[in-house]
């Protein structure tokens, strides 16, 4: 299998890229690590005009610690935040995302910012940086936008960008404090897409409550989807068993999940449930400094 | 349009639609035949090769994202009439049966015990989990690269003695 034929840009700098864009509009598509959208090409689900490849500007990759928060550059690939060990101890659920994501050879070429962009629902990065609060920084010719995650993604591969935009930045805000996360993943085997996954992150007060919760859906609703009321009622409790159980709970309501060849709608519903449970239990170990 | 790259140290100019996937310039037009085409949907790792040192699937690459920089495939494991360390760890221990994965297996290790070179039995089945070997032979897969690894470490300790 081939792609249907392309004009195919390789723009020297981001201008050079934002230019193309809006001057071929929906016609063009970026292609940056291309884990996701070769594919595509190949079976021929998509079959832009133009594609213009964004692998040769510098500055979109890398990551670095800057006024609060961790930078990642759009294009660093899933193999790169993988070995960011220095992450540890404040965003674990990065961390622990990164070696789940498809295979070795896949995160070798694929890139954050692409899968974040491609937003299939079944994608790990949507729920992992909806439980961190990581913005993210778009271009356009006409300029910059910051767009939460939270709101972001809006269905099966569709999302807040629109088609004259590059995503250069992701931003996670460094929790204050004593923070814990993870993620866990269902999958039937290494590569697959999650049969369902969640992503949690918690950030503990001085007096051991939970000042700031995060829970992120991933492959169980139409698109990436945050937990808010489950995020809700951790918010401001002394971490219990019986809490732990409550938010669980609420988190798996905010499941929409679909039957398919991966199990069924309560199945997945209930995984949800006891991945939210457990991840809980590890992230709040971890913010408590509690081997996990 | 023309691509300018490094293949198995040698630098190559070829002119390509741009839509060639990787795996297709190297098979068809520079008539390397050791990389397989399995699965051609990213899944199996037949199609392995090294891309700037880093293990890819080259079903999943278009051509023009490769210029100037260095492919590496199984063509270019040994050097001068001698097995790279990883080819001679898949000959002592046996680790192919139907042959048909073996050079994205070698390549894949190749890449490990570069970047890692005292895997563990887990890193190593770590490093190979992109890549299904359907004679199942795993076993030998794994002794092969430790076996590689080894020979390597060796041959390094000989070189600072």
């Amino acid at each position: 299998m081939f792609p249907a034929a392309f004009d195919y840009m390789v723009p020297a700098s981001l201008d050079e890229a934002l230019g193309l864009l809006s001057r071929h509009g929906d016609d063009a598509k970026v292609l940056a690590g291309g884990q996701s959208l070769i594919p595509l090409l190949k079976l021929r689900f998509a079959a832009p005009v133009v594609l213009v490849d964004i692998g040769r500007i510098d500055g979109l990759e890398g990551i670095r610690r800057e006024n609060g928060h961790v930078r990642i550059g759009a294009r660093t690939r899933h193999r790169d935040l993988e070995s960011a060990t220095e992450l540890r101890g404040t965003l674990d659920a990065l961390l622990d995302a990164a070696p789940l994501i498809s295979d070795p050879l896949i995160r070798n070429m694929g890139t954050v910012g692409g899968s974040i962009c491609h937003a299939d629902p079944a994608g790990d990065w949507g729920a992992v940086m909806l439980a961190v609060g990581a913005e993210f920084v778009v271009r356009s010719s006409s300029g910059e936008r910051v767009l939460p995650a939270s709101g972001f993604f809006q269905g099966p591969f569709t999302t807040g960008l629109r088609a004259d935009e590059v995503m250069t930045e992701i931003r996670v805000p460094v929790p204050t404090g004593r923070s814990g996360g993870t993620y866990l993943k269902l999958e039937r085997k290494v590569g697959d897409f999650a049969s369902v996954a969640a992503a949690v992150h918690v950030v503990l007060g001085e007096d051991g409550r939970v000042t700031a919760a995060g829970i992120g859906l991933c492959a169980v609703a139409a698109q990436s989807t945050k937990a808010t009321a489950a995020e809700a009622a951790l918010v401001g409790q002394a971490p219990s068993d019986e809490v732990i159980a409550e938010v669980a709970r609420l988190a798996a309501q905010a499941a929409e999940p679909k039957a398919d060849i991966r199990g069924s709608a309560e199945y997945k519903r209930d995984v949800t449930r006891v991945f939210v449970q457990r991840g809980l239990r590890t992230a709040i170990n971890r913010a408590q400094g509690v081997a996990a | 349009m023309n691509i300018a790259f490094e293949i198995n140290g040698a630098e190559r100019s070829v002119d390509v639609e741009p839509r060639t996937l990787l795996v297709d310039l190297i098979r068809t037009r520079l008539g390397m035949t050791g990389t397989h085409i399995g699965c051609d949907t990213s899944n199996c790792g037949a199609c392995t090769v090294l891309l700037d040192g880093r293990p890819v699937k080259s079903c999943t690459v278009l051509a023009p994202m490769v210029a100037g920089r260095k492919v590496t495939t199984v063509e270019g494991l040994a050097s001068g009439g001698k097995l790279h360390p990883i080819q001679e760890g898949f000959h002592a221990e046996h680790g192919l049966q139907c042959g048909f994965c073996t050079p994205g297996m070698m390549l894949v290790g190749a890449a490990l015990i570069e970047s890692n070179p005292h895997p563990t039995e887990d890193d190593i089945r770590w490093g190979i989990s992109g890549n299904i070997c359907r004679c199942t032979g795993y076993m030998n897969i794994v002794k092969a690269i430790q076996h590689a690894a080894a020979s390597k470490a060796a041959e390094n300790t000989a070189g600072v003695a």
